[in-house]
């Protein structure tokens, strides 16, 4: 017969067991912790020797810069945080991220009375491309996504609205758009305004409903009303879809 | 299995990294294979494997001989895969680590996630077809320089060259420059696992770590951008630089609030605190941080947060009850208004106004006539006139 632990006697023991093991557990957390100061020596001095070396392909190159961020995030690391961190203090990733920021409320301030704080990525990026002199390939649609999402602590003010792969809108100002809001948009999307029909048939919606979301936008400047077309329909117009070239010609 | 070949790791001139994850295993079909623990590397011409732990282990694949692929999600004890279907091998190819396999695919089992990105970047890459257009610039030059001409590189084709080979050389640095970056990458997620478990540790039991230690600790998570898991909700415990910023931000503001009608949103306070700065800007969560010490440091400027979500900036004596008063007075003088009138009366952005009209019709000073034209506020006649 195989004796089993049983009785005060096992009690006893086990409990000291569990005494031992907790404090073999706080020996464990200080050594993790002087570890961590350790590692963290090693690693500034690692990503110094990176910033000396790369810092340059972050600032120009934007491939690099998603796959950067891409691997950051991946880590559970997010470089943006704070202006106060090792990333942006060597390797300049804050500045570039904080001016397009900086520049990105800029450009949907300046647009906002027309487009109802309404925009097109594309159309934000050529603005923004021309305002700042910067050169085309410099920023990429990924670089602005990440900027505005940034943003979007400051209040509810930025929002992106994906539209279809690799589409978006970026929205400037307060308040939520429905589904039905951001469905209106992507019917308008090719020609740039919807009508009560095109809802109809395309969606199967009840008027009401068109209603609904068209005054919505109306009031909120997004949507402006054209009743002179020669279909003898209300158009719908939403400026935030005509970019700034397409309007010149 | 089969189609593999050995590789050196380095893309080639024309060839553009795409994406890469580490944690992935191949199968040879069914089978198990040695490539058991390594990272996954998408270019616009190939599919390359690379070991963890003998950098120099390099296997690729010519995305030409991808016929088409297939997701399998993860389940109960069993890891991600994306299952690439292959053509039949080119007569020419060059001896790879397997020399014959019965299996016409390879399945690429993601240990570490990443599945989906590279997924989606590996159809998108199948979809564009990049490895089908080298630039014929290169057999010509090289055609060239083989018949002996002249080393003086003039003329247009000398331009052409000098522009290749300035590519060439970006393309290089460009690659060692991701190769520094995984390294890195691997430093910085060992640094994250180890933050974790202190962080366990710490919020286990909350004695064992000193304050001091935890501060410093703290310091740690904000230089590396680890978000905080101890204390996300308590702010203000002795830091710093957050102090230091709330009281430059009151210092700055103050003048720029008392000319601006006395709010301004935050997103408007980013804008102008940054361009101030030039260099060093400030992140919009540091910002934030700041802005939540204001009260605490009883500075002349405080933080609020409408219902809306919009966030302002505010002056100490620019209170909400004056606010509605205020507000309410105007509308009285003029009837009625709409957010656009109040701000052209008053000075502010329309998005303020707005909120200056939606706070008074909550505390019951104003009524809404909501209509398409315009949302406009008249006096509440329901307290006035009984």
């Amino acid at each position: 017969m195989r004796r089993r632990g049983a009785g005060l006697g096992a009690i006893k023991n086990k409990n000291l067991a569990q005494a031992k093991y907790k404090n073999k557990g706080a020996e464990i957390a200080e050594n993790d912790f002087e570890q961590m100061s350790k590692q963290l020596e090693a690693f500034k001095s690692n990503l110094e020797e990176f910033a000396r070396n790369h810092k340059d392909d972050i600032r120009k190159n934007p491939e690099f810069r998603s796959q950067f961020q891409e691997m950051c995030a991946s880590i559970g690391v997010d470089p943006l945080a704070s202006g106060k961190g090792f990333w942006s203090e060597m390797l300049g990733v804050g500045d570039f991220y904080y001016e397009l920021g900086v520049q990105i409320i800029e450009v949907c301030m300046a647009t906002n009375h027309r487009n109802g704080g309404l925009m097109t990525l594309d159309d934000l990026r050529e603005t923004l491309i021309r305002s700042s002199g910067r050169s085309r390939q410099d920023v990429s649609s990924d670089d602005l996504l990440r900027a505005i999402k940034k943003l979007k602590v400051l209040g509810n003010g930025f929002s992106v609205i994906p539209m279809g792969p690799g589409r978006y809108m970026v929205q400037s100002v307060p308040g939520e758009l429905s589904m039905d809001h951001t469905t209106v948009i992507q019917q308008a999307e090719k020609t740039g305004f919807v009508t009560m029909k095109m809802l109809k048939e395309n969606l199967k919606w009840e008027d009401e409903r068109s209603h609904m979301a068209l005054d919505y936008l109306l009031k909120e400047g997004q949507a402006w009303v054209d009743n002179q077309d020669k279909s003898g329909m209300t158009l719908y117009w939403l400026p935030g879809l005509f970019s700034d070239t397409n309007a010149a010609t | 299995m089969d189609r593999f070949s050995w590789s050196d790791g380095h893309l080639a001139t024309h060839e553009v990294f795409v994406t890469q994850q580490s944690g992935v295993k191949l199968y040879d079909g069914e089978d198990k294979t040695n490539f058991n623990n390594g990272t996954i590397v998408l270019s616009s011409h190939n599919l390359m494997w690379r070991d963890h732990v003998d950098q120099k282990c390099v296997i690729s694949l010519s995305l030409a001989q991808v016929v088409f692929l297939e997701e399998s999600s993860s389940g109960l004890g069993r890891s991600a895969k994306i299952i690439v279907h292959l053509s039949a091998p080119p007569s020419t190819k060059v001896p790879g680590p397997v020399s014959s396999s019965q299996n016409n695919y390879i399945r690429l089992s993601f240990t570490d996630g990443g599945q989906v990105e590279f997924f989606r970047c590996f159809t998108e890459e199948l979809a564009r077809r990049r490895w089908e257009h080298t630039p014929t610039l290169q057999p010509l030059t090289a055609g060239r320089a083989q018949s002996g001409t002249q080393p003086r590189r003039a003329g247009i084709v000398g331009i052409e060259r000098k522009i290749q080979q300035k590519h060439e050389t970006t393309d290089k640095n460009i690659s060692v420059a991701f190769e520094d970056l995984s390294k890195l990458m691997v430093k910085a997620k060992e640094m994250v696992s180890l933050s974790k478990t202190i962080a366990n540790k710490i919020t286990d039991k909350q004695g064992a770590i000193s304050e001091d230690e935890t501060v410093k600790f703290k310091s740690y998570l904000l230089s590396m951008g680890i978000p905080d898991p101890v204390t996300r909700e308590t702010h203000g415990t002795g830091d710093g630089y957050y102090r230091e910023l709330a009281k430059q931000l009151s210092h700055n503001l103050e003048q720029q609030l008392k000319d601006c009608g006395g709010m301004m949103t935050l997103s408007d306070v980013y804008c102008r605190t940054n361009r101030a700065r030039g260099m060093e800007l400030l992140s919009p969560e540091d910002l934030i941080n700041a802005c939540n010490l204001l009260e605490e440091l009883k500075l002349p400027i405080r933080f609020r947060v409408f219902d809306s979500g919009v966030m302002v900036l505010h002056l100490l004596s620019h209170s909400e009850a004056e606010v509605i008063n205020q507000t309410t007075q105007f509308v009285e003088e003029n009837t009625k208004l709409t957010a656009e009138e109040l701000a052209q009366l008053v000075g502010v952005s329309v998005v303020l106004a707005k909120e200056r009209l939606l706070s008074s019709e909550k505390a019951g000073k104003l009524c809404r006539d909501e209509t398409v034209e315009a949302l406009r506020f008249y006096p509440n006649l329901f307290l006035t006139k009984t």
